[in-house]
């Protein structure tokens, strides 16, 4: 049995159903990301994880415990929130202590422990700040030793990085990561942030109005989407109309060029119309680019981005976006040239839903 | 640029003149209770008529009451509110500041009416029973602003997600009022707090009507009776006023900048 096991979670908040059918095995030491846009239910699992939330059907276990009848402070379940939520008038010191305080541990025990948690969060010279006198960053790592010194059995963090820009946003997300590892926490994190999410997770959960859509590693999800809300969402995603000319073959014609797909087309007749969809990255038209399958479209446009020149190229009726890393002898294709796009044709999956 | 600038400086002199001028012609009043000299003696005469310490300390005493037990019912209530019932929050809002529109003497005989006694709690047939109800009426005048200061206090602070952190950190309900939510909200209940002892202090229809030897009651009387005394009495009620202002300013000026650690 997994340790944070959710079985056929239900929440509604009146008429409306926010979150449906969940369900999800979470192993000991875990990193799970809930990824999904503003909406979809994701906060509303991780608030019924740690007791804020009731569910209206379904069951919440950890370690093989039930916690339907736990209040949120009888769950050990640690939290770090978006806000920081640090009490202002405590300094760092004695916010990292309140737990341990609240759980009656011996001063000693709890001076040691205050000090090995900043000494995690590398802050042990700040002990004696207030939260005013911290920058964001800092509150949030203050947090989230805050939530880790009473020994949690699992993490949750809610959209903790939302708040910072975006260089920090990076070295605490690794910061995060690099502790979780080091005390073999059970996590789960909450953010609506793609690149977050596939950069730090074990496993991810992409939600989708109240239901985990897919679950699977980084990787999968962003190679295989397992629905076109999947391919949508997680990164940036060329969507092809294609009509089925062999589905013995698995012949199809995206305008009028023929393509072979490595992935079986299923049980589809001839002139059925199946969904495609091939990353920016998967293809080049530089004159060395390598591929078993070639497009011919024209170009629409292409635009400089730092590292990589973004390029659309109009083939039949779809538009095909892709990148190309940029590097200097690499001259990309002036718009209103006709460029050939070559790719691999396993690159190329069907959308099924 | 000029012109408005110097409209601006009018509009203050004439502001200044119309608080001021009045103040220090009882200021000037005051003193000249002996024959051709200024002196101190109406002061004198007040601080050491036996009656002046007695209402006054009983008015401080009801005061320091009205504060402990308005903020046992003011403070839970807001937090509550914002945490819980927002949705009440403009039912709680007006029934706050209908001290503001009813004007004392209703309430009072209100209170006579319910409470007197041939009715169903008597409060009025002891004198300790009144002195409560004194002390109920007073939290009745000083709900709009003790109210406000507090809601006001607890707006700056994310009450639902401090509570929400503290529950995952194992606290209790008493733990997160006393340690995370009070502190923090403790300019807000000082504002509230000396708001409410300048109300107290200066409060005639309620002790008058209620029949208690109050500070208000002791002006009316003094007012009533004297030429020089009730100048020196209105300089030192003023006083108290702004001395609880003073402290008003100097509390909400500590949440700003928040506590240094000692």
């Amino acid at each position: 049995m997994s340790f944070l096991n959710l079985s056929n979670i239900q929440k509604a908040f009146g008429p409306v159903q926010v979150v449906k059918d969940f369900n999800m095995a979470i192993e000991k030491g875990e990193f799970v990301s809930f990824l999904g846009p503003s909406g979809c239910g994701k906060t509303t699992v991780l608030r019924m994880i740690a007791g804020f939330e009731t569910p209206t059907g379904g069951s919440i276990t950890v370690n093989g415990k039930s916690q339907a009848n736990l209040k949120p402070n009888q769950r050990n379940i640690g939290m770090v929130f978006q806000a920081y939520a640090l009490f202002p008038n405590m300094n760092v010191a004695e916010n990292v202590a309140f737990g341990l305080k609240i759980a009656g541990k011996p001063k000693a025990e709890i001076d040691a422990r205050v000090k090995e948690m900043l000494g995690l969060i590398k802050l042990d010279h700040l002990a004696e700040r207030y939260p005013y006198q911290m920058s964001g960053g800092q509150q949030q790592r203050v947090a989230l030793a805050r939530a880790l010194a009473p020994k949690p059995q699992v993490l949750l963090l809610d959209e903790p990085l939302s708040a910072l820009d975006a260089k920090i946003r990076v070295s605490l997300r690794e910061e995060i990561r690099m502790i979780q590892q080091q005390l073999g926490i059970t996590t789960v994190f909450v953010t609506h942030d793609q690149e977050e999410a596939l950069s730090i997770s074990d496993r991810i959960v992409v939600m989708n109005a109240g239901k985990a859509d897919q679950i699977g590693k980084p990787a999968e999800i962003y190679n295989r989407p397992a629905t076109r809300f999947v391919a949508n969402f997680v990164g940036t995603l060329n969507l092809i109309e294609a009509k089925v000319v062999d589905p013995v073959a698995n012949r199809i014609t995206i305008g009028d060029q023929g393509v072979t797909l490595r992935e079986p087309l299923g049980n589809v007749k001839v002139g059925d119309t199946v969904s495609l969809a091939l990353r920016p990255e998967a293809g080049s038209t530089a004159p060395d680019a390598k591929g078993d399958t070639a497009l011919t479209g024209e170009v629409i446009s292409s635009n400089f981005l730092g590292s990589v020149i973004r390029t659309r190229m109009k083939v039949g009726p779809a538009v095909i976006s892709f990148d190309m890393f940029n590097s200097p002898g690499l001259v990309p294709p002036a718009v209103g040239e006709t460029a050939t796009l070559r790719f691999t044709a396993g690159d190329l999956l069907i959308i099924r839903d | 640029m000029k012109s408005s600038r110097l409209l601006a400086w009018i509009a203050i002199a004439i502001g200044v003149i119309y608080f001021i001028v009045p103040l220090i012609g009882t200021f000037e009043f005051s003193l000249r209770m002996r024959r051709g000299e200024y002196t101190f003696d109406a002061y004198q005469s007040v601080f050491s008529d036996l009656q002046f310490r007695a209402t006054f300390g009983y008015s401080m005493l009801m005061a320091l009451l009205t504060i402990v037990f308005g903020m046992l019912l003011v403070v839970p209530t807001a937090y509550w509110v914002r945490l819980r019932l927002p949705q009440i929050r403009p039912v709680i809002e007006f029934i706050t500041l209908l001290p503001l529109v009813i004007p004392a003497i209703v309430i009072v005989f209100g209170y006579l009416r319910l409470y007197n006694s041939s009715s169903w709690l008597p409060l009025t047939n002891t004198t300790s029973g009144t002195n409560v109800l004194l002390m109920f009426s007073y939290m009745t005048l000083s709900l709009p602003y003790m109210y406000r200061a507090v809601d006001t206090a607890m707006r700056a602070i994310d009450v639902a997600t401090l509570t929400e952190a503290a529950e995952s950190l194992g606290a209790k309900w008493p733990t997160i009022m006393f340690r995370c939510i009070f502190p923090n909200v403790m300019s807000g209940v000082l504002s509230g707090a000396f708001i409410t002892f300048a109300i107290v202090m200066g409060e005639f229809t309620m002790a008058a009507l209620l029949n208690r030897p109050a500070f208000g009651p002791y002006l009316q009387l003094v007012g009533a009776n004297k030429a020089y005394e009730p100048s020196a009495l209105a300089i030192i009620a003023f006083a108290i006023t702004w001395l609880s202002m003073g402290f008003l300013q100097l509390v909400s000026r500590f949440q700003k900048t928040a506590p240094l650690k000692a």
